[in-house]
């Protein structure tokens, strides 16, 4: 062993702070020296390993150490401290309050205050209601790519900061007193929130639905768990993280090289290795990879969401594929044989059913290209974060509910051919009815619709769900009160 | 004063931190416990419940177990190499972990279509199969690997060619005692 790793050992084991320590030859003196003009440590590792009560408890469970748990010498990384998690922890703690906000406002979009948000009775959980705005189109994409391309984004670093946590749950004893006991009972609904939000949402967004339970339902509630988790965890940790991040300079991190890296000094919560191994990255590298992880899946994902150029660089995800060139060619959200329609319904025998103030109209689809045709060009989002923007042309609602005899409409149902699904049904805002984008639409890109994608009339909305754009419209209901 | 004062250290070392604590982590179940109370008639709580256990469990006691093994045979074969004849000048142990890594992260969150799972849900979403994705995580990684493998021909290249100038240096300036350092990475 060389002299600058055998002293590199020494000062991992005496657990100086290794920031003060200059490479090169040192005499043990001077290394005393420094250690005595060390300032106190924050926290007192003894106090946190005492025992609360009932103290005869956690010492009996003490001495019945399962395998597998309670080896200090097990865990070798180097890197592992309070600094490192921290770190990790800060990018968390600003990031995922995104993540679970524009989950919330989803919610708020699919207008709870008809029922059709799912689940639909979640009492207090919500945010505070307001109308969905129709304003900007893209509103609703850019909330759902938000939600679901920065939440796969975060997945490295969320495992990188289960990793940098792992000695504190093979800890044994698992409490040593009813505070730990009850914070590691909140920490469960955190790490087992997060990772299965994680796990829904990946699943959900491949139209793999293996786990066999509403995903909206379970995601929503599986959601309030966490944030009980985060809220209580954060409450918690914030001062230790503040504490920890102070006690190294990030700057001096990005510029220290492996063969400079040394453990954090010993930690009260035992997350810096009593014996360490050499390092094989430095921090700044573990610091790198957990970031070259989030740029691979941003790249991998940014372009369901942007479409354009960069969809095909969602190369792995399902609304990264081509449907060729033509006036039809983007994605599909729901075949219309899925949705069990039947061609004999949708040709020349379709009508329309209005029903306002005035009865029951009904039109066919002569007589809606025969009305005044507006042009929009409006993106299609979906719950699950892509978007594809095309040109609408096709008969504006709001001249719809006119002929209706419901002007000034509150709402108005819409109702498909779809013999099977949760969504072959939507209620309108009054305001998404009165937008002057609001399209029944007939044609897209210059051609009829194809029977995929709604075929003979489809609803679209400036930022509304996709799966409220009701296709093959068979009926919408306007009311006014 | 004092003995307020000593009243509240004595509870807080009987509860084991200060009094805020415990209405934190009461707020906290309160909260969780009132979300899952909205699935109480749901038919499917206990597979929600299942799927969260099996997440925790899932990362914790088989994916953590199985990744710090799999790096510490890593390390522990680089370790063995370096100390044996074949002694590489450069450490292989990042340039296997960072391809191995990418490849893993892209599976575990891309695996259903590349084991084509849920492929009838697919279909009907989509309107296309999910048939080429395993071809394409295939390419990703071998693209990975790939680079991998250049990176670090390159860097091994950039050793031994400082390491050779080094010592041509060192024979022209005998007896002035340098000694080389070790190869800083």
């Amino acid at each position: 062993m060389c002299l600058a790793a055998r002293l590199r050992q020494r000062i991992a084991l005496e657990a100086v702070d290794p920031d003060r320590i200059p490479l090169g030859p040192r005499s043990a003196r001077d290394l005393r020296a420094e250690r005595t003009s060390e300032p106190a440590e924050p926290h007192d590792p003894a106090a946190n390993r005492s025992y609360g009560f009932p103290v005869g408890l956690w010492r009996a469970l003490a001495r019945y150490r399962p395998p597998g748990t309670g080896h200090p010498r097990a865990w070798r990384s180097p890197l592992r401290g309070p600094w490192l998690t921290s770190v990790f922890g800060l990018i968390l703690l600003v990031t995922l309050p995104v993540v679970t906000l524009t989950g919330l406002v989803s919610y708020i979009a699919y207008a709870p205050q008809f029922g059709q948000a799912i689940p639909a009775d979640v009492g207090w959980l919500r945010l505070p209601r307001f109308t969905w705005p129709t304003s900007p189109s893209w509103l609703y994409a850019l909330n759902q790519c938000t939600h679901v391309i920065l939440g796969l984004v975060l997945v490295p670093v969320v495992l990188a900061k289960l990793w940098s946590v792992m000695p504190k749950l093979f800890d044994w004893p698992p409490a040593r007193s009813p505070a730990q006991l009850l914070e590691r009972l909140s920490l469960l609904l955190l790490v087992g929130g997060v990772l299965f939000e994680i796990a829904t949402g990946v699943l959900n967004i491949q139209y793999d639905y293996v786990f066999g339970f509403s995903f909206y339902t379970a995601h929503y509630f599986g959601a309030w768990v966490f944030i009980a988790g985060f809220l209580a965890h954060v409450a918690v940790k914030l001062p230790r993280m503040v504490t920890a991040l102070r006690s190294r300079s990030l700057r001096r991190e990005l510029r220290t090289p492996r063969s400079r890296t040394l453990p954090e000094p010993l930690d009260a919560d035992g997350l810096v290795a009593a014996h360490p191994a050499e390092p094989t990255l430095s921090r700044r590298g573990a610091l790198g990879l957990v970031g070259s992880g989030s740029l691979l899946v941003a790249v991998m994902t940014a372009g369901q969401g942007t479409g354009g150029g960069a969809r095909k660089f969602a190369y792995l995800l399902p609304r990264g594929r081509s449907y060729g060139d033509g006036p039809n060619g983007f994605q599909i959200n729901r075949t219309a044989e899925a949705a069990l329609i039947d061609t004999r319904d949708t040709g020349s025998s379709w009508r329309l059913s209005l029903a306002g103030g005035l009865g029951r109209i009904t039109l066919d689809r002569t007589g809606l290209l025969a009305m005044p045709q507006h042009t929009a060009t409006l993106p299609i989002s979906c719950v699950e974060g892509w978007q594809t923007t095309q040109t609408w042309t096709g008969v504006r609602l709001r001249d719809l509910a006119a002929l209706a005899g419901v002007p000034d409409p509150t709402s108005a149902h819409v109702r498909s051919l779809e013999a099977v699904g949760a969504f072959d049904r939507a209620t309108l805002q009054g305001n998404q009815v009165l937008a002057p984008d609001s399209l029944l639409a007939l044609r897209v890109n210059g051609a009829d619709l194809s029977l995929d994608h709604g075929f003979p009339a489809r609803v679209i909305v400036p930022a509304l769900p996709g799966v409220h754009n009701t296709k093959w419209v068979r009926s919408i209901e306007f009311s006014d009160g | 004063m004092g003995e307020m004062r000593r009243a509240v250290a004595r509870r807080s070392r009987f509860y084991g931190a200060n009094p805020a604590h415990p209405l934190v982590q009461l707020g906290c179940f309160a909260l969780a416990a009132y979300s899952v109370s909205h699935l109480a008639e749901n038919p499917n709580l206990s597979r929600m419940i299942l799927w969260f256990a099996v997440a925790v469990i899932g990362h914790d006691l088989v994916m953590f177990p199985g990744y710090a093994l799999a790096d510490r045979i890593l390390t522990a074969s680089s370790g063995a190499l370096s100390r044996s004849r074949f002694r590489l000048p450069v450490s292989p142990v990042n340039y296997v972990r960072l391809p191995v890594l990418g490849s893993g992260l892209l599976f575990a969150l891309f695996f259903p279509g590349i084991i084509e799972q849920g492929s009838v849900w697919y279909r009907a979403a989509t309107g296309q199969t999910q048939e080429p994705f395993s071809g394409r995580w295939l390419f990703v990684t071998a693209v990975m690997f790939a680079a991998a493998a250049v990176a670090y021909v390159l860097r091994l290249g950039h050793v031994l060619a400082r390491r050779s100038m080094r010592t041509r240096e060192t024979s022209r300036g005998r007896g002035t005692g340098g000694v080389a350092a070790p190869d800083d990475e």
